[in-house]
């Protein structure tokens, strides 16, 4: 029984997210296939190819694959789908765009954020924004799966050497198409990969103030920068920095919540962090109630303070 | 153009979520149910592009226990013209969902289904994207924005790293993220008005499809618990703290 994980990445860099992925699928076997979907894929491929325990690595490019159109990517992924006994998708926006139209086409049960693989057919996911954990067991005899990266450790990114090879990509009639989009780039590491993340709340008060408040902090500790959605909803800071529920989830060393109160919806995409810091005016805030250390104070002086305890 | 839009009864988003002590799933026993929020926003879009002059008619669809008819009221009073209940007593997992919706669009031949990209009790996020490839519809999720561009659809969505915009041809499935709208409560008037609006009942055996689960829960169970640390009294002691947990 082999595996099909589908790497994610930016096209020049292979995500933490896939090596991720790796790790939970290789719970399921030991032949493990990657599939780099994109254009100018090669660099990426050869790192796929690097990866500790890769057995394969296929390649497909089209204009349509670079954009990422989840018509385009299930059936490539369907077109392949028939060696191997599952498909191990990274859960992120752009897999769970795709992920269900694969496990439709080929009739089976999408098992979706899978957080730990108790055998071949039984996987433990969260459910309620995190609020209950849900193992189930598949009667499907193939399996398409989502994993939630932070819930995996990252296989070795070198030490294997897997034979790369081009694949066919199958003919569609498209019904959509790609008009823009509007990447937000930043020399930061990604929210989803970051050690640090340093997270904004509405409690700053225009995106003025959270960019103020929260780029030097972020920039003195290598952190990314994230946010809640009453934030976000608050245009203070774009979508891409949502975490929660519906937005990333994160699990950094440190997660420093900063004018967050902490809303159910929050905590299901922050609390595997292994340290979190509180810092909010409010003391009966529920942030405190699964901070680490916490720090009552207004962030107008808070802030500053821990720049100047820094160094 | 003519909208469906699927709705689903979940735990109200309220409402702490308890775990049975047999482990056998969440308590759902005398707790308040609700539309789920994400399918509010899709209603609410529906009844914004009826608004706009844009949709004619507007459909509001429900699977589930008899009790499911509540969430379809509360379509209808926001502004759906009508309302089916496809009633099942039985867990239905989103590909059984998007097969029964499925037969639904055989049926009402929308030109656009508008739903929810997630119900928050399975937060499975499957459905739409299951029923787009089913239909051999286009498919555009985790919608933002919606704009109606002569026989094509705008959509802008929340994708990682930013915004994507896709043109898709109608009939089409779209799914609803956060920012897309802000739901409207109903007003009284309109909640006694919806008390007349026709509200179908189908059971799901009258569709002929396969909703058989494929997944069988062995257990639900808590989530490890996260105890309230210490309360530093200034940003030195944070920093001399972090140092100690060895994150610094």
């Amino acid at each position: 029984m082999a595996v099909l994980v589908i790497a994610d990445h930016d096209g020049a860099h292979l995500r933490d997210t896939t090596l991720k992925t790796l790790t939970a699928a290789g719970a399921l076997s030991g032949d493990i296939d990657v599939l780099v979907y994109g254009e100018g894929v090669s660099a990426v491929a050869q790192q796929a190819a690097s990866a500790a325990g890769v057995r394969k690595v296929l390649t497909a490019e089209s204009p349509e694959l670079k954009a990422d159109i989840a018509e385009a990517v299930s059936a490539l992924i369907v077109s392949l789908a028939d060696t191997y006994e599952a498909i191990a998708i990274p859960a992120t926006a752009s897999g769970k765009n795709f992920a269900p139209r694969v496990a439709a086409q080929l009739d089976v049960s999408l098992i979706s954020d899978v957080i730990a693989v108790e055998s071949a057919d039984t996987f433990t996911r969260p459910i309620y924004a995190g609020n209950a954990l849900e193992t189930v067991k598949t009667a499907d005899a193939q399996k398409v799966l989502t994993v939630r990266p932070t819930a995996f450790k990252a296989v070795a990114a070198d030490g294997g050497s897997a034979s790369v090879a081009a694949v066919a990509v199958p003919a569609t009639t498209l019904k959509t198409r790609f008009v823009s989009e509007e990447k937000v780039t930043s020399d930061r590491p990604e929210l989803g990969a970051a050690k640090v993340v340093v997270s904004g709340g509405r409690a700053l008060g225009s995106a003025e103030e959270f960019t103020a408040v929260l780029e030097p902090l972020a920039d003195k500790l290598g952190a990314a920068i994230g946010a809640s959605r009453a934030a976000v909803d608050a245009g203070y800071a774009p979508n891409d920095y949502q975490v929660g529920q519906t937005g990333k989830v994160v699990a950094p060393e440190l997660y420093i919540a900063i004018g967050i109160s902490g809303a159910i919806q929050h905590l299901a995409g922050m609390k595997d962090s292994k340290v979190i810091v509180a810092i909010n005016k409010d003391p009966e805030a529920p942030i405190f109630q699964i901070a680490d250390y916490g720090l009552v104070a207004d962030y107008k002086t808070a802030v500053p303070e821990l720049m100047k305890a820094l160094g | 153009m003519k909208i469906v839009v699927p709705v689903k009864r979940v735990l109200d988003f309220n409402v702490k979520v308890r775990v049975k002590s047999d482990e056998s799933g969440v308590d759902l026993s005398n707790v308040k149910m609700a539309m789920n929020p994400f399918d509010e926003i899709a209603v609410e879009e529906a009844v914004r592009l009826k608004e706009k002059g844009v949709a004619t008619e507007i459909v509001a669809v429900s699977i589930g226990v008899a009790q499911a008819e509540a969430v379809l009221r509360t379509a209808l009073a926001m502004g759906a013209d009508r309302a089916l209940l496809i009633q099942t007593d039985q867990d239905v997992e989103p590909l059984g969902v998007a097969k029964l919706l499925k037969a639904v669009a055989d049926e009402e031949k929308p030109d656009l289904i508008l739903m929810g990209k997630q119900a928050i009790d399975g937060d499975n996020n499957a459905t739409g994207q299951s029923l787009s490839t089913l239909l051999d519809w286009p498919q555009a999720t985790f919608a933002s924005k919606l704009e109606v561009s002569g026989s094509e659809l705008l959509v802008t969505r929340e994708v990682d790293g930013g915004l994507q915009t896709l043109g898709v041809s109608l009939p089409a499935v779209v799914t609803t993220d956060l920012r897309l709208n802000e739901p409207r409560y109903a007003s009284l008037p309109n909640i006694m008005k919806a008390k007349k609006k026709p509200l179908e009942t189908k059971a799901a055996t009258d569709y002929g499809v396969d909703i058989a689960p494929r997944l069988s829960v062995v257990r639900v169970s808590e989530p490890p618990k996260r105890s309230a640390g210490v309360r530093v009294e200034s940003a030195e002691a944070l920093v001399a703290g972090l140092k100690s947990a060895g994150v610094l």
